[in-house]
């Protein structure tokens, strides 16, 4: 209950502020536009801070929630809590519309589109005769519980606040759990979280319709505030200070969208109403202010605020440690028509010209430990790439347990047993470690948005964390459980993406120099590790160029050169090969 | 439909669309070479248009002013970042470019400045305020957070477009403005009657298509300057000064929009938010573009145009709604192309 107090008390405090004597009425209305605010921020920063996903458009999702009750009360006469729905419903709709063609724009070209239609959308608005063009609707009527109208800005502010936290508590919710974790792997480009099951487009379609719909909730209490719609609060320049507000509070954070609110907000009404005393009364200086502000945030804080009052907080909130004592059901084997675990037949791959992989074909057995090795440009990393599905194969076939992967999405070939770790530590580093290892066992846990939203998750999500907690130890990085990855030493971060790739309980685990950055007794620690593993029935296929840690532990060693297999055989009988020894050392060796 | 009609809704498009043409041009420029997608662009556009329609009046515009104002902020961050190597050298080129050049430009502004002041003066006056405000403009803004994401300069462009519009509509009032036509020749062909004002649109962004394309392609400057956008360290290591390429894309682009401003303030009335919207039609041209690509962008922008004319032809009350989902399409086939592989980034 402890980590619940602060929010209990914040939601007193403002149960208390319109029933204090001498409180102006102007500032009851400055904090109903404050949650008004708050509500899309706290949707930008799922959206933007989080997902990664940059949008200026937010203000128009606001403008189909207001619109949707505006038309429906107006013209329908249909009462205002039954347009909540269908106010929530149209913009997810729109959402999930726009949203179908905008999440697969890549980089730079996202945030664009988001522009674009965030403007095309602003003159839908003011041109649609139903939408009463530039005038917009009004006259639309009052929320209201039985006789009692919410007509006065205190009594509408219960019901924006109340939204306001209802919204942080869900989405707080909503980030700390398995469909959380997989929004946040978002943000650092999807191969990682893809490799162990997370379906990225469909997560990034989920926060934008939660995005969209929070702000779709803002525009039907707007309506309901203001009583009327107009196209203006919902074009552009809206979009933009949205984005405004949440860069401001730390866009990674939910209370950061809050407080951006506030900031924005009140300093928008300062503006507005001392700027014409000292310059006379030119209007819009407060968007010249306002801009100028945003730059130079951009250049002292690019954080936000609300990280750095965080950080100037004299305790840090503690964290739950994991029950490790709840066991995580092991995953359903892929029925299995071969004895051999991985087999590859003449596989290949072409960039353009450059033959990376030339008809490679070797086997990995139950219970083995294969190294793949040769000098830098080989292959090795290509031929990982093909095996788990992150680069479609040009010819060949492989096969896991007889089953054809076919070029299959990296999603189903870690659903058959297949789990990796990466050349480049491929970690979110402002997620702690436990966090991190949990992501692979993204595919042993079912729970959705919904049930992680209102905590009916709790059971599942143990189960997850223990496991994630086992395969810390098992590692051997217990101490830094609750450490940011990013915090953590190059080495340390290649033992987490290990113990990650284990929490996919899988039959073979692919390590990309997982022994780089490591000290001698790292090393040696490592090897024992992965002898267990073996010995407990997995088998590893492992690049490394560490040659004394390969020959010591491999089983079997497969030598690549130029994409082409040039050996294979026994530690002992490759430390022989001229092939193998002309390939590191050059002809005349 | 008639043909009268078509031909001078092509002819209108055309000519809408060269402008967007050059400001497309602009900003594939600077975001070849700073990453940064230059919002702003439509705020050098009317800048340029309306400093010149003001010295048309016999005003001096407050743009000049700005300029210097400007120059005073970058000179300041020249000094704040240097002050552990301040070296004489540093300081009097700082002095030079930040305080000396939009000082002098004032004082030449106050000069030169009256009713019958050539045609020719007031527009080399208006380009090089806008030039000198597009240089401060990424010294100011651009250059302390050049290493920082797309998306960190893509807000901080959004920053500086709110500024300068605002500080738009102190220097021109809400007012729109109409500048003297650059030329009175006009040649008749058939149906059609192409101004010269039309003609020098045509002209100058062929030109100045022609002119990047040999530049970017074939000089050492222009190769510099597409180095630093791919590898700001890698072309820092090969001897390459990053801030001066990031400079000199902003001024070409700042005079690139004051040009294309220029020459349509003579055919409608600019308002000091209207450079926004032109803005994003060459963004519109553009993207589709891909951001690379400068004879793309080029036929992408009279498209834009034409779709334009047509659209305010046929469904004038959906025009703007038409071209800013025409992108849309674009976009999807663009992302679709090319599958990212992007990765590791901020």
């Amino acid at each position: 209950m402890t980590q619940r107090l602060p929010l209990i008390i914040f939601a007193l405090v403002l149960a208390v502020i319109p029933l204090l004597p001498g409180i102006p009425p102007f500032w009851i209305v400055l904090l109903d536009n404050i949650g008004l605010a708050a509500l899309v921020a706290m949707g930008l920063v799922l959206l933007t801070g989080v997902g990664g996903l940059t949008s200026f458009g937010q203000a128009a999702f606001c403008g189909f929630g207001a619109y949707t009750t505006a038309v429906l009360t107006t013209a329908y006469g249909v009462s205002p809590w039954l347009t909540l729905p269908a106010s929530l419903l149209v913009s997810g709709i729109a959402a999930v519309l726009l949203g179908l063609v905008t999440v697969r724009l890549s980089g730079h070209y996202l945030p664009l589109g988001t522009i674009a239609w965030g403007i095309g959308l602003f003159y839908l608005f003011s041109k649609l005769e139903f939408l009463g063009r530039n005038d917009g609707i009004s006259g639309i009527p009052p929320l209201s519980i039985g006789s009692f109208k919410m007509l006065s800005p205190d009594t509408i502010y219960y019901a924006i606040w109340v939204a306001v936290l209802l919204a942080a508590l869900l989405t707080m919710n909503l980030l700390d759990s398995r469909t959380g974790r997989a929004i946040r792997a978002l943000r650092r480009g999807h191969i990682a979280a893809e490799a162990f099951g997370v379906q990225t487009p469909r997560a990034k379609l989920l926060v934008f319709i939660y995005a969209a719909v929070l702000a779709g909730l803002s525009g039907w209490l707007y309506a309901h505030f203001q009583r009327a719609a107009n196209p203006t609060p919902f074009g552009a320049q809206a979009g933009i200070e949205y984005l405004f507000i949440a860069v401001v509070g730390g866009a990674g954070y939910v209370w950061g969208g809050v407080l951006g609110a506030g900031i924005v907000v009140i300093l928008k009404e300062v503006l507005q109403s001392y700027l014409p005393y000292i310059f006379g009364g030119q209007s819009q200086l407060e968007t010249i202010v306002f801009g100028i502000m945003l730059v130079l945030l951009l250049q002292l804080a690019p954080q936000g605020v609300w990280p750095w009052l965080m950080s100037k907080l004299p305790f840090k909130p503690a964290r739950k440690t994991p029950d490790t004592s709840v066991k995580l059901e092991h995953r359903e084997r892929a029925p299995g028509t071969s004895s051999v675990l991985l087999h590859i037949d003449k596989a290949r791959k072409q960039f353009g010209g450059v033959l990376a992989v030339n008809d490679v074909s070797f086997d990995v057995n139950a219970r083995e430990i294969v190294a793949l090795i040769g000098p830098n440009g080989a292959g090795k990393s290509t031929t990982f790439n093909l095996i788990t599905g992150v680069l479609a194969a040009t010819g060949g076939k492989i096969s896991v347990l007889g089953n054809e992967v076919a070029n299959a999405p990296p999603q189903e070939v870690v659903k058959l047993g297949v789990s990796r770790t990466f050349q480049h530590v491929k970690l979110v580093p402002d997620m702690t470690v436990l966090e991190n290892v949990a992501i692979g066992a993204h595919l042993r846990g079912n729970s959705g948005a919904i049930s992680s939203m209102l905590r009916l998750d709790r059971t599942d999500e143990a189960k997850l964390l223990a496991e994630a907690a086992r395969q810390i130890a098992r590692v051997g990085l217990s101490d830094q459980i609750d450490q940011l990855a990013g915090s953590l030493s190059l080495g340390q971060q290649r033992i987490v993406e290990i113990a990650r790739a284990l929490c996919v309980d899988p039959m073979l685990l692919l390590l990309d120099e997982p022994a780089a950055g490591l000290r001698h007794m790292e090393k040696q620690r490592l090897a024992a590790l992965l002898r267990q593993l073996r010995d407990g029935g997995m088998s590893v296929l492992l690049v490394e160029h560490d040659m004394g840690f390969v020959m010591d532990l491999a089983d079997r060693i497969v030598v690549l050169d130029f994409g082409t297999k040039i050996a294979e055989g026994t530690p002992a009988s490759i430390k022989r090969n001229p092939d193998v020894i002309k390939a590191y050392l050059g002809a005349a060796a | 439909m008639n043909t009268t009609i078509m031909l001078f809704l092509l002819q209108d498009g055309i000519t809408n669309g060269a402008i967007y043409a050059l400001l497309g041009l602009a900003l594939v420029l600077v975001f070849a070479v700073t990453r940064v997608i230059l919002i702003p662009q439509g705020e050098f556009v009317t800048y340029g248009a309306l400093s010149y329609a003001m010295l048309a009046t016999g005003q001096v515009p407050g743009t000049a002013r700005l300029a210097v104002a400007m120059g005073l902020v970058a000179f300041a961050l020249d000094l704040f970042f240097a002050r552990k190597a301040l070296h004489a050298r540093l300081v009097m080129r700082s002095v030079a470019l930040n305080i000396v050049f939009p000082v002098a430009l004032l004082g030449l502004v106050y000069a030169l400045v009256g009713p019958h002041t050539p045609v020719a003066v007031n527009i080399a006056l208006a380009l090089l305020i806008v030039a000198a405000i597009g240089l401060f403009l990424y010294r100011i803004a651009f250059q302390p957070i050049a290493h920082t994401s797309v998306l960190v300069l893509l807000i901080a462009s959004v920053g500086c477009h709110l500024a300068l519009q605002g500080l738009g509509l102190v220097f021109f009032g809400a007012e729109g403005l109409r500048g003297p036509a650059l030329s009175g020749a006009a040649v008749t062909a058939g149906p059609l009657r192409f101004t010269g004002q039309s003609l020098a649109v045509y002209g100058l962004t062929v030109g100045f298509i022609v002119a990047l394309w040999l530049f970017f392609g074939y000089t050492r400057t222009g190769k510099a300057l597409r180095a630093t956008a791919v590898n700001r360290l890698g072309a820092r290591l090969v001897g390459i000064r990053t801030t001066l390429s990031g400079q000199i894309a902003f001024l070409l682009a700042s005079v690139i929009g004051a040009i294309s401003g220029i020459l349509i303030v003579p055919i409608t009335t600019l308002y000091y938010d209207t450079g926004f919207l032109i803005g994003l039609k060459g963004f519109i041209a553009a993207i589709i573009g891909g951001l690379v690509s400068y004879p793309l962008t080029a036929v992408a922008a009279i498209v834009v145009g034409i779709v334009e004319a047509f659209s305010s032809f046929y469904a004038s009350n959906f025009k703007e709604v038409i071209v800013f989902t025409l992108i849309l399409p674009v976009l999807v086939l663009r992302s679709l192309a090319a599958p990212q592989v992007e990765e590791e980034k901020d």
